[in-house]
């Protein structure tokens, strides 16, 4: 008799289930034409709120399916949650403006449901090929609906832009992986960890030095993910390019995932060469928060601006990343947390910019809000004022953790550079409090500015302005998905 | 009574007052009439109510009071932690007295966005109680910092011409020196695994680390308070805010730099305080003498009270840095004094510009023609900042000399010129603004004071009087909390300045003191 034991798949379940549904949809799409559009959205909506469900209740514990290839633990929880909800929102906020600016393609909804399975799988992985699977599943599907208007010359740009830059750094990080594959013999995270566990002690062998520029690879192709810099050029163009719902989306979700992977990759199977990798991102860290600091200041598209503070942010949190303890992970996570729901309610906003039924994306267009739209103000006010880290609002708190981690492990000078940055990025930030409360009112946006929108403001606007009262679901949860990596 | 948090209730009853202005609904003349009244209200209790912390505060002892204790983020081991002592109870009582005064000055003269405005005092207010309640060090910052967003707006907003400008400055200026002080309490978290602040007294720091906390701690506290050569947002600041974002600028957010003093600088590193005594006399000594020359030629009457606060805080400072009971007594009188004091100037600048929409003294000329009361009040206010004796500025600054002569002749000397040239530019405004022919067209139809500002001048007039003329129950409650603070400072210490100097290199340590 043959023993066979079906493996065990549950750990997978949220994916296999999203992979499914979106397979349906992609068929009742296909099916019922343009009109079932916002049918599919809300049932995306639902299979995403399904999959969250899924992945709260299946278990904490570590776990391995698909030969190792696929892990499930606390981390891949934290950060699943995060990108589960950043999509269904951005799906939400998304729908009057797909209907109203000629997106209304039934793609449009099963496109951002498969990348948010590449997300998924992205997350998970523990190995390298299951990451690369998953990170090109997200990347295809989102090169595609940033030039989903392709009737608009900026927004095909955005995309052709994004995939020639994508591919590059797929290209890398396929380079890197061989590398790594080469010198150590595996593909598996974990069998990649003993390798260099065995080898290590000499930091001058080949081998070390072969995993070494490996390494180097993989990392320039998730900073690239990322958008940090040195290889953050394509994000003010994409983000200013893609339509409005688009851009809230890669600022959203696929910027958590890509971060989730960079801390997968180097916290797990290059964890003991800390030392090594350590000073790319303290040099990523540094440069993202000054140029995101100093390259918005002189923006006048709000997309763009975003843009630039997203980069800044990605160089914050990467502050947490490079004092490489369980505080700075801890400090990562928390960070990531924040910046996804204050990144949500800006877009929120912004998809909120539009006059006489026309978008409008210049910050002077938002001159005098205050009076026209003092609800839509006071929203976009809190998220500014929450990015610049001014305490008690939920940005400060983000800043606070992962500066904690850089003094606690003696990194005066990144904490320092850091703080300041965060000074001179709060001129910019401020600048919109200004054009908004101080300058005169223009025409008043459209109003109202629909269920959804104010829904979506409302909730992020609370969470960003009461996160002080009671922060200890995020933090417990970001503590268990930290200590995973320091067994 | 005991079970009741009347802490918290004081800290955050104006915050529910807020809240409450913003559920009113109607058209703009209710929302406008209604929040005014609301805001009043509500300021009115929570003086009420803080009138009984200094009810039934004991005297005798210099621990905190009214201790309120919460977990908040137990996993850091921050903690919801509230109390006051001898020190903060006053700052917490000038705070609850001068936001209602603020809300009735400003009864008319804020016509715009009245319900936005309310809310600005309203919170505002929240934060600065705060931050003289807190007793946990990331509180404290929370507090201190957050007093940004509201100031911020009350400035752009209600704002004179340049507001645009003097906002950016205020709010940059700020967030660069606090940011450092954030690390500061990283740091000292980091080291001593709290940040509660009774705890963290307790904490012997290294020389070499009290350094550089003193110097982060000072960024913030130097830019705050302001000393020369940091004051530069003030005058902009005050020119450009409304009277009433003026009066609790100079009232009481100026008081917070000289409060972080007290409260962390001193008693946590007097070893670091003691070798930078030199540098902040230094600064103190330029800033008393070079604001008031500065004063003496200003123009406009916003800018000139400006920069007599900046040489009134510089006279503080060298009280504080004295280490004797009578330098710091007299500094925090000093801080009081001059809360009331400059408080009060500013609402009587406010109140002819209400009349004439001018702040420049040469508009001016001969008012006690025509304001005999305004004349009276812009006296006895005057004569107390110049510090004469019988007004609360004159028993400030005898404490602050006296303190200040047993530690160093040349400071104390220098620092008397100040007084002496503030007298001159003092009474230099009053003669222009007052005396004289009233010759200018103008003037020949304003009004004296009525009801509403006889009514908001009266207790400042009467607490300048008071403190001066009878200082001692002030002087009681101070006492036993500034004698705690000299012992504090002295048990925390390592060896003194001496121990710091040797962390330097010979020649920047001789330059610095």
């Amino acid at each position: 008799m043959i023993e066979f034991t079906a493996p065990e798949y549950l750990s997978a379940l949220p994916e296999i289930f999203l992979a499914a549904i979106s397979l349906v949809l992609l068929m009742v799409g296909v099916f019922l034409g343009n009109r079932s559009t916002n049918m599919l959205t809300w049932l995306s909506v639902v299979a995403m709120g399904v999959a969250f469900i899924m992945v709260l209740a299946g278990s904490h514990d570590q776990s391995t399916t698909f030969f190792g290839m696929f892990v499930s633990d606390s981390f891949s929880i934290f950060m699943k949650c995060l990108v589960l909800i950043g999509a269904a929102v951005t799906l939400i906020m998304g729908m009057g403006f797909v209907k109203r600016e000629n997106m209304n393609r039934f793609e449009f909804p099963v496109l951002i449901l498969f990348a948010t399975l590449g997300m998924l799988l992205m997350i998970s992985a523990n190995d390298l090929i299951a990451l690369y699977v998953g990170l090109e599943l997200q990347s295809l599907s989102l090169y595609i609906v940033a030039a989903f208007r392709r009737d608009s010359l900026r927004s095909s740009e955005a995309g052709l832009k994004y995939f020639v830059l994508g591919a590059l750094s797929s290209g890398m990080l396929l380079y890197g992986s061989s590398m790594v594959y080469g010198f150590t013999g595996f593909t598996g995270f974990h069998e990649i960890a003993s390798a260099i566990h065995n080898g290590g002690g000499n930091a001058h062998s080949t081998t070390t030095i072969g995993i070494l520029i490996g390494l180097v690879f993989i990392v320039a192709a998730l900073a690239f993910k990322v958008s940090a810099v040195p290889f953050h050029m394509w994000a003010p163009d994409v983000y200013e390019g893609a339509p409005t719902p688009v851009t809230a989306f890669f600022a959203a979700a696929p910027k958590v995932a890509a971060m989730a992977l960079f801390l997968r990759v180097l916290l797990g199977p290059f964890h003991e060469m800390l030392a090594q990798w350590d000073q790319i991102i303290v040099f990523i860290s540094i440069a993202s928060m000054v140029l995101g600091a100093f390259a918005a200041i002189g923006q006048k598209n709000i997309k763009r601006l975003i843009a630039y503070s997203s980069i800044g942010h990605i160089g914050y949190a990467m502050v947490g990343l490079a004092a490489g303890t369980p505080e700075g992970i801890r400090g990562v996570l928390i960070y990531l947390a924040i910046y996804m729901v204050m990144s949500l309610g800006t877009f929120a906003c912004i998809l909120a910019m539009r006059r006489r039924g026309q978008m409008v994306e210049k910050i002077d267009d938002l001159a005098g809000l205050s009076k026209t739209n003092p609800a839509i103000a006071l929203a976009l006010a809190i998220f500014m004022f929450s990015m610049a880290g001014i305490p008690p609002l939920a940005g400060f708190f983000g800043k606070l953790y992962v500066f904690l981690a850089a003094i606690e492990e003696g990194m005066y000078a990144l904490a320092i550079i850091g703080v300041l940055t965060s000074a001179v990025g709060a001129y910019y930030y401020i600048r919109i409090v200004k054009v908004m409360y101080f300058d005169k009112p223009v025409d008043s946006f459209d109003k109202p500015i629909g269920a959804e929108l104010s829904t979506v403001l409302l909730g992020t606007g609370v969470i960003t302005l009461f996160f002080f009262v009671y922060p200890t679901p995020v933090l417990e949860g970001a503590q268990a998905a930290a200590a995973l990596f320091f067994p | 009574m005991t079970d009741w948090p009347i802490l918290s209730t004081v800290t955050f009853l104006p915050l529910l007052g807020a809240a409450f202005i913003l559920l009113i609904r109607g058209d703009e003349a209710i929302i406008a009439r209604n929040s005014r009244h609301v805001a009043l209200w509500t300021t009115v209790i929570t003086f009420g109510l803080s009138l009984l912390l200094i009810a039934n505060f004991d005297t005798t002892t210099s621990d905190f009071q009214f201790e309120e204790n919460a977990a908040w983020l137990p996993e850091f081991g921050i903690g919801y932690h509230l109390g006051v002592d001898g020190i903060s109870i006053f700052f917490l009582l000038l705070t609850t007295l001068l936001v209602p005064i603020c809300i009735i000055s400003c009864w008319e003269a804020v016509k715009t966005r009245v319900r936005e405005y309310m809310i600005a005092f309203l919170v505002l207010e929240t934060l600065m109680i705060g931050v003289f309640s807190s007793l946990d060090l990331l509180m404290f910052y929370i507090f201190f910092e957050g007093q940004l967003i509201p100031m911020f707006l009350i400035i752009g907003i209600w704002g004179g011409a340049r507001r645009v400008y003097s906002a950016y400055k205020f709010f940059l200026y700020t967030l660069v020196g606090s940011v450092l002080f954030l690390l500061a309490i990283l740091f000292m978290y980091f080291q001593a695994g709290t940040t509660d602040i009774p705890a963290l007294m307790n904490e012997v720091w290294a020389p070499a680390v009290q350094t550089w906390l003193w110097l982060a701690l000072f960024a913030s506290f130097a830019v705050k308070l302001p000393m020369w050569p940091f004051h530069t947002w003030l005058p902009d600041a005050h020119v450009e805010a409304p009277t009433a974002g003026s009066v609790i600028l100079a009232g009481i957010l100026l008081k917070m730099g000289g409060y972080g003093f007290l409260r962390f600088s001193l008693p946590m590193f007097p070893d670091a305080s003691e070798f930078f005594m030199p540098f902040v006399f230094s600064l103190s000594v330029v800033a008393v003498i070079y604001t008031s020359l500065v004063a003496l030629m200003q123009k406009d009457m916003k800018k000139l009270i400006a920069y007599s606060s900046v040489a009134h805080m510089g006279i503080v400072t060298i009280g504080l840095f004295t280490f004797n009971g009578q330098g710091i007594e007299g500094g925090i009188f000093q801080m009081l004094s001059h809360g009331v004091v400059s408080a009060a100037l500013f609402l009587i600048v406010g109140v002819i510009y209400d009349r004439m929409h001018s702040r420049e003294i040469s508009d001016y000329g001969g008012l006690v023609h025509r304001m005999p009361v305004y004349a009276f009040v812009f006296m006895v206010i005057m004569l107390a900042s110049i510090g004469l004796p019988a007004t609360s500025g004159f028993v400030g600054e005898f404490l602050i000399f006296v303190g200040a002569f047993q530690v160093n002749t040349w400071v104390a000397m220098l620092g008397l010129t100040g007084v002496i040239l503030g007298a001159a530019y003092m009474l230099w405004l009053y003669r222009r603004v007052i005396f004289g022919d009233l010759t200018k067209e103008k003037l020949k139809t304003i009004t004296d004071l009525n009801m509403r500002e006889i009514g908001f001048f009266a207790p400042l007039v009467i607490l300048a009087l008071f403190m001066g003329i009878y200082p001692k129950p002030f002087l009681d409650v101070l006492h036993v909390s500034v004698e705690n603070l000299v012992q504090q400072t002295q048990a925390a210490r390592v060896g003194g300045g001496e121990v710091v100097a040797d962390l330097f290199p010979e020649a920047i340590a001789k330059a610095l003191r």
